[in-house]
């Protein structure tokens, strides 16, 4: 949980950062584009919960036949 | 944690991809770009997919050495395994490049030496791919693809890097005469996104690999049925 909450001040602050003192060209004028990077992060961070789930599963197939 | 071993690097992995993901796409950009517009923040999705292939199959080429030095399955089924997924990762590359080249050139694909190289050097790999796939002999397989693959990476790496770039004409960056990656890094510095971004999809890739790796591993041992060591050789 610590760990968790020290990577989302990471990247909260690394947003910030990027927002500071810039005009706001047209890319993101509309602010849209903040749900199209929120659905990316979720489509990447449920690929790699299935990939932590398939390392869990081999692990235990590993230690089943020792 | 026991459960997942390694978890280190696969956080490491997966939270400098995260960084990539999102900064990518709200990072400020230079102004000079011309035709790639927006377009070139595929720099930090494109183009990692196949520096990070290069290095797995760099990898996988320090396997297939060490595999002919001393025969262990361990180095076989590692090399066997990264090139599998720098294949994979290539492929990824492949097609977002003619996704991009489908709206900058407006054509997915073009005789460009660079493009050209990459198609060769991906059938040379799809040849060993089917050879490992193709051959029961274990040990035979084992010899034969190791082989294979010592030569194939600098030829790969022959066609995809060095032939592009003493090319006359290419239109694709990087390569010959055309824009490369400092032009743009004067005063938008996206090499902070970039080599992270290199990076982080590298260790991902590589998490496949070794997930792979360990279930051929454990299915080897379970058929030869005796004490496994990971340094033995093929029976």
């Amino acid at each position: 949980m610590k760990k968790f909450s020290l990577v989302t001040l990471l990247i909260s602050s690394i947003l910030t950062l990027n927002a500071q003192g810039q005009e706001v060209s047209t890319f993101r004028s509309s602010g849209k584009i903040y749900v199209v990077v929120g659905i990316i992060a979720i489509i990447f961070l449920l690929i790699v919960a299935y990939l932590f789930y398939l390392d869990y599963k081999i692990t235990k197939l590993e230690n089943k036949d020792k | 944690m026991k459960r997942i071993p390694n978890l280190w690097y696969k956080l490491t992995a997966v939270i400098i991809v995260m960084y990539a993901l999102v900064y990518g796409m709200l990072k400020e950009l230079p102004n000079n770009v011309g035709v790639l517009d927006e377009t070139i923040r595929n720099l930090f999705y494109h183009v990692p997919m196949w520096f990070g292939m290069i290095i797995i199959l760099l990898a996988a080429w320090i396997n297939s050495i060490m595999y002919l030095s001393k025969p262990s399955i361990k180095r076989d089924v590692y090399a066997t395994e990264l090139t599998n997924v720098g294949l994979l990762m290539g492929f990824c590359g492949l097609f977002t490049g003619m996704f991009w080249a489908t709206f900058t050139w407006g054509t997915p694909w073009t005789r460009d030496p660079k493009l050209m190289g990459v198609a060769a050097g991906m059938s040379i790999y799809m040849g060993y791919w089917l050879m490992s796939k193709s051959i029961s002999d274990n040990e035979k397989r084992a010899r034969l693809c190791a082989a294979f693959n010592v030569f194939i990476f600098p030829l790969f790496i022959a066609l995809i890097l060095i032939m592009p770039k003493i090319a006359n004409f290419s239109i694709h960056p990087g390569s010959g005469e055309s824009v490369n990656f400092k032009t743009y890094n004067k005063e938008n510095n996206l090499q902070f996104v970039f080599y992270p971004a290199v990076i982080g999809w590298t260790l991902l890739f590589v998490w496949i690999a070794e997930l792979r790796s360990r279930l051929s591993i454990n299915k080897i041992r379970k058929e030869n049925e005796e004490v496994f060591t990971g340094n033995i050789t093929y029976k």
